[in-house]
């Protein structure tokens, strides 16, 4: 059997999330080769062949392929799939939005964001917000799967395979890239970070995010929000996290003013260790958390945030 | 322009999700069903795009048993003009989905389709971008913002890394993401109205297509549990547990 796993990265660097999306595709057995689509991808391509128990890196680099848009995907990976028994991909926005074109053209039902593989043909996926786990048996001669990359350990480095580019495509299609407006944060990733630290509806506005970044800083942590949070314009959407959202597994999630809607948990409930910060001592949140703290939440995170700095954070 | 809107029913999104003793499913026996909110969310930007006269006709579509009518019939009082039901017991999964949607966007004619992202019960998230592969139409998934210009839709995405801005050219495939607008709730006038707007009825083999799943679903579970832990008094305290914890 041979998988091919498309890679996460922004042309400049290789995202986490392949190595743990190359970890679902060693748990199917068989060769393991990456693609790497995109426009000036030579760093990105060496570092995915240094992922261990990777056959080889496919490169296409084009301009077309910049913004990783799904027509242009499409166009690239659809040829390629002669060669292989399954398609894996993270189920980021750009993962989301690709595969399945790809699954149609093949017409193969895709299995999305899958979070188990318990054989070639069989994955654990969750439904109804995570509220249900289902397990699937593909009957389709090729897999077209998603995979969600909190639930996989990351693919360690240290092999060297061999990189192999292919020809141009076209790069003629009827979608275009306009433009972006990114979040701009010195802190980590959302969805790699080590700590999250996330507001809801309780801190009332963005202003007040501030007291929650000043202990994001301090642990080196993330920081993040429930939909309420979002949807009321705290903060803009990419801090959302849930079904959704972003889906995250810290070491350490702290949702301060967050009640837990079924919606939140789905998003962190695979955290390692959950601190909950709520004055109301029913909210759901406090039925998950590992460490509940029933306290007002504008008294209590700056209190953390001192008791941080005296131990020497 | 002409606009097909997919509308699904869904169990509710307030309803409690309660597996079966079996693990054969979900229980969805005598539960409060609705609209995919989504969905919802589609069938307000159709209904805005006609009130602002860049819509002509607003279709939706619905695929499941008898009562998905009533979900067709809620985006009529919403202010959909028409409905189609295609009718099936079976559950028809996105790829089969995608075919009968291609059918019916070949024989109506459509300029734009607006799905919802995904459906809050199978989470697939791919119906909208399968049936622009098919269709061989360009898409804009996960919609913040949408402006048609000329031939061109501008559509702000919500991407992982905030908002990315596309232009498509119609004829093409929105999916709508949860900030793109607030659905309104249909006033009593319009549901009555509502009533007597038509419905045709299909079914998939008026399509010719085969809906045979291609996915088995071999059993589903109950997530795996986390129980409460225990109640901290301050941020000594706190920050302490987390130190034993060796995660700060």
């Amino acid at each position: 059997m041979a998988i091919l796993v498309v890679a996460e990265h922004d042309n400049e660097t290789l995202k986490d999330a392949t190595h743990k999306t190359v970890t679902a595709a060693i748990a199917m057995g068989g060769d393991v080769d990456i693609l790497v689509a995109g426009k000036g991808v030579k760093d990105v391509c060496a570092e995915a062949s240094k992922i261990t128990g990777v056959r080889k890196v496919i490169a296409c680099d084009h301009v077309s392929l910049k913004r990783q848009l799904a027509e242009a995907m499409q166009e690239v990976i659809v040829p390629l799939m002669d060669d292989y028994d399954a398609l894996l991909a993270p189920d980021t926005t750009t993962g989301k939005n690709f595969m399945p074109r790809i699954a149609a053209k093949l017409d193969v039902m895709q299995i999305s964001s899958i979070t188990g593989v318990e054989s070639a043909d069989t994955f654990v996926r969750p439904i109804y917000a995570g509220n249900a786990m289902a397990t699937v048996q593909s009957s389709d001669a090729t897999k077209i799967i998603t995979v969600r990359p909190t639930a996989f350990a990351a693919a360690e480095e240290g092999g060297s395979a061999p990189v192999e580019v292919i020809a141009d495509p076209s790069g003629s299609h009827r979608s275009e890239f306009v433009g972006e407006e990114l979040s701009k944060s010195d802190r980590p990733e959302l969805t790699a970070a080590k700590i999250v630290i996330s507001g809801g509806r309780g801190m009332g506005s963005g202003e007040n995010f501030a007291i929650i970044e000043k202990v994001a800083d301090k642990l080196g942590a993330a920081v993040g929000a429930s939909r309420a949070a979002v949807d009321a314009g705290f903060v803009p959407n990419d801090y959302q996290v849930g079904q959704t959202g972003k889906v995250v597994a810290p070491e350490l999630y702290i949702a301060v003013g967050i009640s837990g809607a079924i919606q939140h948990l789905a998003g962190m409930k695979d955290s390692k260790i959950i601190v909950a910060i709520n004055k109301d001592e029913d909210a759901p949140i406090f039925q998950v958390a590992d460490y509940g703290w029933v306290a007002d939440l504008f008294t209590a995170v700056p209190e953390l945030e001192a008791e941080l700095a005296k131990a020497g954070y | 322009m002409k606009v097909l809107i997919p509308v699904k029913r869904v169990l509710d999104y307030n309803v409690k999700v309660r597996v079966k003793s079996d693990e054969s499913g979900v229980d969805l026996a005598n539960v409060k069903m609705s609209m995919n909110p989504f969905d919802e969310i589609s069938v307000e930007q159709a209904v805005r795009m006609q009130e602002a006269g860049t819509a002509t006709e607003t279709i939706a579509v619905s695929i499941g048993p008898d009562k998905a009518q009533e979900t067709i019939r809620t985006s009529l009082a919403m202010g959909i003009d028409r409905g189609i039901h295609v009718k099936t017991d079976a559950e028809v999964e996105p790829l089969a989905v995608a075919k009968i949607l291609k059918s019916i966007v070949e024989a109506e004619g459509i300029d734009l389709v607006i799905l919802g992202k995904q459906a809050i019960d199978d989470d697939s998230n791919q119906t909208g971008q399968m049936l622009g592969a098919l269709m061989d139409w360009p898409q804009a998934t996960f919609a913040n913002t949408i402006e048609k210009d000329g031939d061109n839709l501008t559509v702000g995405r919500e991407v992982d890394g905030g908002i990315q801005t596309v232009k498509v050219s119609l004829p093409a495939i929105v999916t709508t993401d949860l900030r793109l607008n607030e659905p309104r709730y249909a006033s009593l006038p319009n549901i009555m109205k509502a009533k007597r707007k038509p419905i045709d009825a299909k079914t998939p083999e008026d399509f010719g297509v085969d809906i045979a799943p291609r996915l088995s679903t071999l059993k589903v579970a109950e997530p795996a549990g986390r129980s409460a832990g225990v109640k901290v008094e301050d941020a000594a305290e706190l920050v302490a547990k987390l130190k034993d914890e060796g995660v700060i």
